[in-house]
């Protein structure tokens, strides 16, 4: 091939992709592969179908950032009405797994459309004020409100409480960024504290023993409580630096539940130490940063909302996770972003690093 | 440029405020970061000690090794306790969802009778759920290998191997031995008690009865340890140290088993007790009991209907009678009460009453056995034909007080010391015994009439057949008491170091030489001569012995015809003896429940024993009853 076809294949492959967000998230999958061969090298090992899982996601988050933000916007309200339906059709004709109704068959194999809800309520929310954006009055920010509230008592309701939460706060977030006024979010926060009881009163009974045994966790060690114990064991066995990759007794003695999905941090943590955490920490910090440097750098405001709503969703994912892993947050089943096993959650993180790149590549087009 | 539109000015407050937002945002993140990161630092610093031995003790588990029990031999080396391995299939309850169809899926593969569920299910409700419990005990090699084949089937439930304590002589001198069974409540109390808590770990089973229970912390051994790594599910990953076990110590026995088979045998249907004591040593020879009981029943938890079955049986089989029943020694009462007479200076040997047949106190009758009376009767005659008269008057010349003070030294009323537990002690009539005994003060009071019953072993009079064993010992030894034991040595596994068990001389009797010659010569008269006479007829050795026969039931003044009495009516025949008579090896005290007089079922026994332990003469069949010595007897 000629140099220049070469050359212009290279441009082509790379001009829509961001350098820096694509490189911390690679180090932070890098931090995963090792963890989950870690995990699960005495059991099936999951490393290599995790590669394979990046490898299709990196395809969604090429694709998705060959699309300008106003192509995506096409998307937001099919995608929203489709999850939509999907959500009410499991609750028709649903699967149960573990008594929760979250899994809709599709052929031989069977779906989760809470996932798809996860980016179609921030883009659908974005779309909406990006359309209303010269006559934005407080009406539309209740409406918006309302658009949130169906995907987000509909998973609730499965019950899926910690995607109902994820799928809320992304929502949330994009309201936030389009200019909810501070007056209503303080008088929000009043109003969820003095809602409390009541909201106590709605929770299924596993979710409120799940906040029971995280105030203390010890009053069923063997029940609800244990996952939190052993994970609490595993990061504070670890000490500063960690009992070394492939050593953590926690992990290769099976005492921590979900070694490689949602509770992998105790994992990452028990063999990597207090320095592995911050190392960590700062990586997602990093990740969050440019994010939010794309954000503040979006020019329309679908892509300001969209961007901040989706950096603060990767915030949300990690911090809820190190949070429960280590017994400050109950236990919701949150995976953590880039480092936990699972083909759909890490499909779902690349479409939203996909996005952040098509607005950060394509600003100056819009501006044109 | 320079002027800004108006709506370029509002884009540009609308954009510094987007760029606060972003700002509160990073704000928040970096706050919401540093909680979590401070966490981190509060486990994995401050708490890191207190985890990391949280993890050890997730990881690390201390199983223990349960020693093998110590063996015990007669003192010919016959085994009579042993262990053999075997295999069990064991459950584990709180491994398992549904036990009824476990247990149900489990009899396609191996036999489970109705039998074993039962003993199961009793198991199961005397212990906590995560302990693995038998169902099948003793499977075979191919039931193991059908089991294991389909292992998988069967979550919580193992096949293990262990070791069963087998007591190969089934029920000869069962109630010596004693037997073992699963710990309980009470046997844990104990166990803490000795501080042997972690001793036993491991271990399921505990000496219950007889030598197994008194010598359990000899028998038991050390528990070993096996360090392992576990894993969540409590499965052994690897062993990271092993501390071997140390076996119990092994017992040997002064028993003779086969003199104790031969007793057992000699008494044949009848209920009873044999006490034989080496009297230079205390040794016991044997230690009879009957009936008996097939200690083995218990080892695996006893089945209820075998259980019932011993312990409601009328003949009480579970009863040491040796060490349990407390008789009045009747007649064998009469050597001991001479000496007493001699040593106190009551009688002479050659001092003569005259017999009338009875004799007469406070208004009282006590009348002898033979009509008429003996006519003049010394000490020799009063033992050698057993007279009433002599000793109604003997115990009324020496007093309670000087009987009781005489025949306590010599261990009668108290424990003998054996080395088995929870032996009785019997009633050494006196006044303090009677007003500790009653609480009404009425009955506190010991009248003087009660003192002649006592003369001729009747009354309050109640010895167990270990003691009467013992102080005739004591007389054939001249005066030296030893505590009769079982134990000759104990064995240490380990360094295969004896300790001896010594013989124990309580204390020497202060006896004059010649009083004892006396009581020996008048009892080897009992048996050349007297009552004895027709058991001991033709004998190679010379005995000495005495018969006597305790009340059962009072006949007030009437004809006693035993053999004519219901046979639970008939009074209990007692004899005490020892052999040869210069040199004693061997003193016994024989005990026949029901068995009519002493000549007649008791000195039979007595007569075998000694005949097969000092000349090795095998009886055919148990000891037959002599009818005739019932005419001339007493």
């Amino acid at each position: 091939m000629p140099p220049q076809i070469l050359q212009r294949l290279r441009k082509r492959l790379v001009e829509n992709i961001d350098g820096p967000l694509l490189t911390i998230a690679l180090v932070i999958m890098a931090f995963g592969l090792a963890t989950i061969y870690s995990a699960t090298v005495y059991a099936s090992n999951r490393a290599v179908s995790q590669l394979l899982n990046m490898g299709v996601g990196m395809l969604v988050m090429w694709l998705i950032a060959q699309l300008p933000p106003q192509k995506l916007m096409r998307f937001a309200v099919p995608l929203y009405v489709i999850g939509v339906i999907l959500l009410i059709l499991v609750y028709v004709i649903g699967v149960k797994v573990n008594g929760a109704r979250r899994w809709l068959p599709i052929g031989i194999t069977r779906i989760q459309p809470s996932e798809i809800l996860k980016i179609a309520t921030p883009l659908m929310l974005a779309w909406y004020f990006h359309k209303y954006e010269a006559v934005l009055r407080l009406r539309h920010y209740a409406i918006a409100g309302l658009l949130l509230l169906v995907p987000f008592a509909l998973i609730a309701k499965q019950p899926d409480l910690g995607t109902a939460i994820l799928v809320g706060a992304a929502g949330f977030y994009v309201i936030f960024f389009a200019g909810l006024p501070w007056k209503i979010i303080v008088g929000m926060i009043a109003a969820a504290a003095g809602s409390a009881p009541f909201i106590w009163s709605m929770l299924h009974d596993y979710q409120r023993k799940r906040i029971l045994t995280l105030i203390d966790p010890t009053t069923d060690p063997l029940g609800s409580g244990y996952h939190i114990i052993q994970s609490t064991i595993a990061i504070g066995s670890g000490g500063p630096f960690g009992k070394g990759w492939l050593q953590g007794t926690q992990t290769h003695l099976e005492f921590i539940p979900e070694r490689h999905t949602d509770f992998i941090f105790a994992v990452f943590s028990e063999e990597r130490g207090l320095v592995g955490n911050c190392i960590l920490v700062v990586l997602y910090l990093l990740l969050i940063a440019r994010g939010l440097m794309i954000t503040a750098n979006a020019s329309t405001l679908f892509a300001r909302t969209l961007a901040g709503s989706i950096t603060l969703s990767f915030f949300t994912y990690a911090f809820v996770n190190m949070g429960m892993v280590s017994g400050i947050l109950p236990v919701v089943g949150v995976p953590l972003p880039f480092m936990s096993y699972g083909g759909t959650a890490l499909v779902t993180l690349f479409l939203g690093l996909g996005i952040l790149m098509s607005i950060q590549t394509h600003r100056m087009l819009v501006k044109q | 440029m320079l002027i800004r539109t108006t709506s370029q000015q509002s884009q540009d407050g609308e954009l510094n405020r987007f760029r606060f937002r972003i700002a509160f945002a990073a704000g928040t993140v970096v706050l919401a970061f540093a909680i979590v990161v401070g966490r981190f630092v509060f486990l994995q610093v401050f708490q890191h000690e207190y985890y990391t031995t949280r993890a050890e003790d997730n990881r690390i588990s201390l199983v223990p090794i349960p020693p093998n029990r110590g063996v015990i031999t007669d003192r010919n080396g016959v085994v009579l306790a042993r262990n053999y391995s075997a295999f069990t299939l064991e459950l584990t309850p709180s491994k398992i969802e549904s036990l009824d169809q476990t247990i149900e899926s489990l009899g396609e593969l191996i036999e489970i009778l109705p039998k074993d569920k039962r003993r199961f299910r009793k198991l199961l409700e005397e212990s906590k759920s995560f302990e693995s419990l038998p169902i099948r005990t003793r499977l075979s090699d191919e039931e193991v290998a059908r089991f294991a084949a389909n292992r998988y089937r069967f979550p919580g439930v193992e096949v293990k191997a262990r070791l069963f304590r087998q007591y190969p002589l089934g029920p000869i001198a069962s109630h010596a031995i004693g037997y073992i069974n699963r710990i309980n409540k009470a046997d844990l109390e104990a166990i803490e008690e000795k501080e042997q808590g972690p001793n036993y770990k491991g271990t399921e089973h505990i000496g219950k009865t007889g030598l197994e229970k008194s010598y359990e912390f000899h028998l038991h051994g050390e528990t070993g340890y096996e360090k392992v790594e576990i894993d969540a599910g409590g499965r052994a990953v690897r062993n990271l140290s092993r501390t071997a076990p140390v076996p119990g110590n092994n017992l040997t026995l002064t028993l003779d088993t086969k003199l104790q088979e031969m007793a057992e045998k000699a008494f044949g249907e009848r209920r009873g007790a044999l006490v034989a004591i080496e009297p230079s040593t205390g040794g016991i020879l044997a230690l009879v009991s009957t009936p008996t009981f097939d200690p083995n029943l218990f080892v695996d938890g006893i089945r209820s209907e075998d259980w019932e079955q011993l312990n409601n049986s009328p003949d009480r089989p579970m009863v040491n009678r040796a060490l349990n029943g407390a008789y009045p020694p009747g007649s064998t009462f009469k050597p001991f009460m001479a000496l007493a007479a001699l040593e106190l200076g009551k009688r002479t040997p050659a001092q003569a009453i005259s017999d009338p047949g009875y004799f007469t106190f406070g208004g009282h009758t006590f009348r002898d056995d033979k009509k008429g009376g003996h006519g003049m009767v010394d000490m020799y005659k009063s033992i050698v034909h057993s007279c009433d008269t002599y000793y109604y008057m003997l115990a009324n010349d020496m007093g309670i007080d000087n009987i009781a003070r005489f025949m306590g030294p010599l261990g009668l009323g108290s424990k003998t010391g054996i080395d088995i537990d929870g032996e009785s002690e019997g009633v050494l009539p006196s006044p303090e015994w009677k007003k500790r005994r009653f609480k009404r003060p009425e009955q506190q009071k010991w009248f003087a009439g009660e003192t002649i019953s006592i003369g001729i072993g009747q009354g309050y009079n109640a010895y167990t057949p270990i003691q009467l064993a013992q102080a005739t010992a004591a007389v054939a030894n001249n005066g030296v008491i030893f505590r009769p034991h079982l134990v000759k040595h104990i064995t240490n596994s380990k360094t295969g170091e004896k300790t001896l068990i010594e013989p124990e001389p309580l204390r020497t009797l202060p006896w004059k030489p010649q009083n004892i010659e006396t009581i020996k010569k008048a009892m080897v008269g009992v048996n050349k001569e007297g009552t004895g006479a027709r058991a001991f007829a033709g004998a190679e050795y010379v005995s000495g012995g005495k018969t006597g026969t305790a009340q059962v039931f009072s006949l007030k003044g009437a004809d006693y015809k035993g053999h004519k009495l219901k046979q639970e009516l008939r009074d209990h025949a007692l004899f005490i003896a020892f052999a040869p008579a210069d040199q004693p090896k061997i003193a016994l005290a024989v005990l026949v429940e029901n068995g009519g007089f002493g000549a007649q079922s008791a000195a039979p026994i007595a007569r075998m024993v000694m005949d097969y332990y000092l000349l090795g003469k095998q009886p055919k069949g148990p000891a037959k009853e002599d009818e005739a010595a019932i005419e001339d007897e007493e």
